[in-house]
């Protein structure tokens, strides 16, 4: 008999941690195989499911960063702690961390795109032996929009962060510029060997990538995260399609030599 | 076996099938087109082989009979959650050789493109085929261009004679019943077409590269992104995801999905505004090359099946195997 993929199980919501006004996450009770990058379709009955990548992973639990921006997310908001959401997955291949330990390694993320990659950073951050240098480059719109500001605070101390924002004030805590400003003057030991991963909008990861390829990184060093519209997360709904490639399927993590092919 | 049965031993075949399956073939819905007074040609259940249509294409496919224009996955009750009944008979499916070779497309998507899906299985695995035999090319086909006018896996052919039926049955029971009917056996092979007045050439070095060739850019004013090409399509299966709740008892609701398209807006929408495609030109690309590229690449034959409904279907005149046909050039022009 073939499973029914689409029947979804319900999670309680163990904790909700707040980061900006639309921006929340929900600690959702669950124990199961899962990796960073990987995905989880959320629903709620009545207003329907929503992809949503993974946060963060712990004993029991996992994170889920929602931002509410749509008829799903919004009722996600008016659920608590002791409720439940409805949850298909995981979906997806997710960050493979041997590709990046021992190496040198750098995160560009912006903004919700620190979300996916959350994981692989806390990982080499509790797991300095693991990796040679790490650099995280992270931007967001402004003061207001950044996210993970305890896990900023306690990064800062176990790699270099450049914390940065589109616009405002400089301060102690964060730079002003786009994340591509800084590309250029990343330290590293030897480019050849560093590995990079790149989160974020469209524009802002091809940017990154561009200036990580003029830094002198090679293509098979760098991997890229794709947000799609994913309504089934298992190869069938085709949103998510690009080429002959499922992005539920095949992806959402690319190494860049395969990513840079894919055109939507 | 073979055999030439009249309209009366065909319906009571037809009456004997019905027992254990509903019947789907192309009918004739009277005044039933987008268009006033205006016939519409699509699939529903039969009972008698004189409400089957076989001397016209149906405008839509037979695709729907397994994956619903909307199909119910599951009901919610409180926290209950109910999934929705199978079909109670299985399905006797009347098609041409082109959508026959469409099932097997459908089967890639369905049963070999990630997990085997739930709820297309437990239907495919209750059908049965009768092919129709085509006599002649209707407008705009194009299977022979695709290698798709001529099928061996099924179960019954049927050659539409006039008031006389040539079949060809695989099927032993069903050969037995037409015996015991009294059936003259003759030999039967199922119609074919082997040339139609349109045909396309697929260039063999097509690459994504041609994304990047001018012609897609006449769509960007031609089409209007209405879909119909998607929704006539038999190998086209995007859906998406909807809740629906009861007016009566809001803590009451079904999961469905429902069939949509690539050329509509809002497919690709992701949270926060962002959106891919948003021209008709790249849509057109995205939907042909996934048709005459993308597909074959991943699981080893064309989507197309060159029904060319397609280009009956649409409202701006834009034809498909029109388009295919300029990739050999488009693909000079990015070529140099």
């Amino acid at each position: 008999m073939v499973r029914n993929d689409y029947i979804p199980f319900p999670s309680e919501i163990l904790e909700v941690i707040k980061h900006t006004d639309i921006e929340y996450t929900f600690r959702m009770a669950f124990r199961g195989k899962v990796k960073p990058g990987q995905f989880f379709e959320v629903s709620i009955p009545k207003y329907g499911e929503a992809p949503i990548s993974v946060s963060g992973i712990g004993d029991g639990f996992v994170d889920l960063t929602i931002r509410r921006v749509g008829r799903v997310t919004n009722e996600v908001f008016e659920h608590y702690v002791g409720n439940t959401l409805l949850l298909r997955g995981p979906y997806g291949n997710g960050f493979d961390l041997k590709n990046y330990k021992g190496k040198e390694l750098v995160i560009i993320a912006g903004g919700t795109g620190v979300s996916p990659v959350r994981g692989v950073i806390s990982h080499f951050a509790e797991n300095e032996k693991q990796r040679k240098g790490m650099t995280l480059i992270a931007g967001f719109k402004s003061a207001n929009d950044i996210l993970f500001k305890e896990d900023f605070r306690n990064w800062r101390q176990k790699m270099d962060l450049i914390l940065t924002l589109d616009s405002g004030e400089e301060t102690a805590e964060h730079k002003i510029g786009l994340v591509t400003k800084y590309i250029p003057d990343l330290k590293l030991q030897d480019v050849n060997k560093a590995v990079a991963i790149v989160v974020g909008p469209p524009a802002m990861m091809r940017f990154s990538v561009n200036g990580l390829l003029d830094r002198g990184f090679k293509e098979e060093n760098i991997w890229v995260s794709y947000e799609r519209k994913m309504c089934c997360g298992l190869g069938k709904c085709g949103h998510c399609r690009i080429n002959d490639t499922y992005i539920c399927l095949d992806g959402p993590v690319f190494n860049y030599t395969v990513g840079k092919t894919l055109i939507d | 076996m073979g055999f030439h049965v009249n309209e009366s031993q065909f319906d009571a075949w037809l009456t004997e099938q019905r027992k254990t399956y509903d019947i789907y073939a192309p009918m004739r819905y009277a005044g039933g087109n987008t268009f006033s007074d205006v016939d519409c040609i699509r699939y529903g259940k039969v009972s008698s082989i004189s409400e089957i249509v076989f001397d016209k294409k149906s405008e839509y496919s037979f695709k729907e009979v397994l994956s619903p224009i909307s199909q119910t996955l599951f009901f919610f009750t409180e926290n209950e959650k109910k999934e929705a009944d199978p079909p109670k008979k299985g399905a006797i499916i009347f098609l041409r050789s082109c959508d026959l070779h469409a099932l097997k497309r459908l089967d890639d998507m369905y049963l070999r493109n990630g997990p085997e899906d739930y709820y297309y299985k437990r239907i495919r695995d209750n059908i049965k085929i009768v092919l129709i035999g085509c006599k002649q090319s209707f407008e705009n086909c194009f299977c022979v261009s695709m290698g798709t006018n001529i099928s061996e896996n099924y179960d019954m052919s049927v050659n539409a004679q006039g008031s006389t039926y040539a079949i060809n049955c695989k099927d032993n029971a069903w050969n037995q019943f037409f015996l015991d009917l009294g059936a003259s056996r003759h030999l039967v092979v199922p119609d074919q077409v082997h040339e139609n007045p349109v045909k396309v050439h697929i260039p063999e070095n097509l690459t994504p590269d041609v994304a990047r060739a001018s012609m897609w850019e006449q769509y960007n004013k031609r089409c209007i992104n209405c879909g119909r090409c998607n929704f006539v399509c038999p190998s086209c299966t995007c859906f998406a995801m909807q809740d629906i709740h009861y007016c009566d008892n809001a803590n009451v609701g079904e999961r469905r999905r429902v069939w949509s398209s690539c050329m509509v807006d809002k497919f690709t929408d992701v949270a926060g505004g962002g959106s891919y495609r948003k021209k008709n030109g790249e849509r057109m690309r995205f939907k042909v090359l996934h048709k005459v590229y993308s597909h074959k690449k991943r699981h080893g034959c064309h989507m197309c099946v060159g029904c060319g409904r397609c280009d009956d279907i649409c409202p701006e005149y834009i034809s498909f195997s029109h388009c295919v046909n300029q990739l050999e050039n488009a693909m000079k022009e990015v070529s140099t």
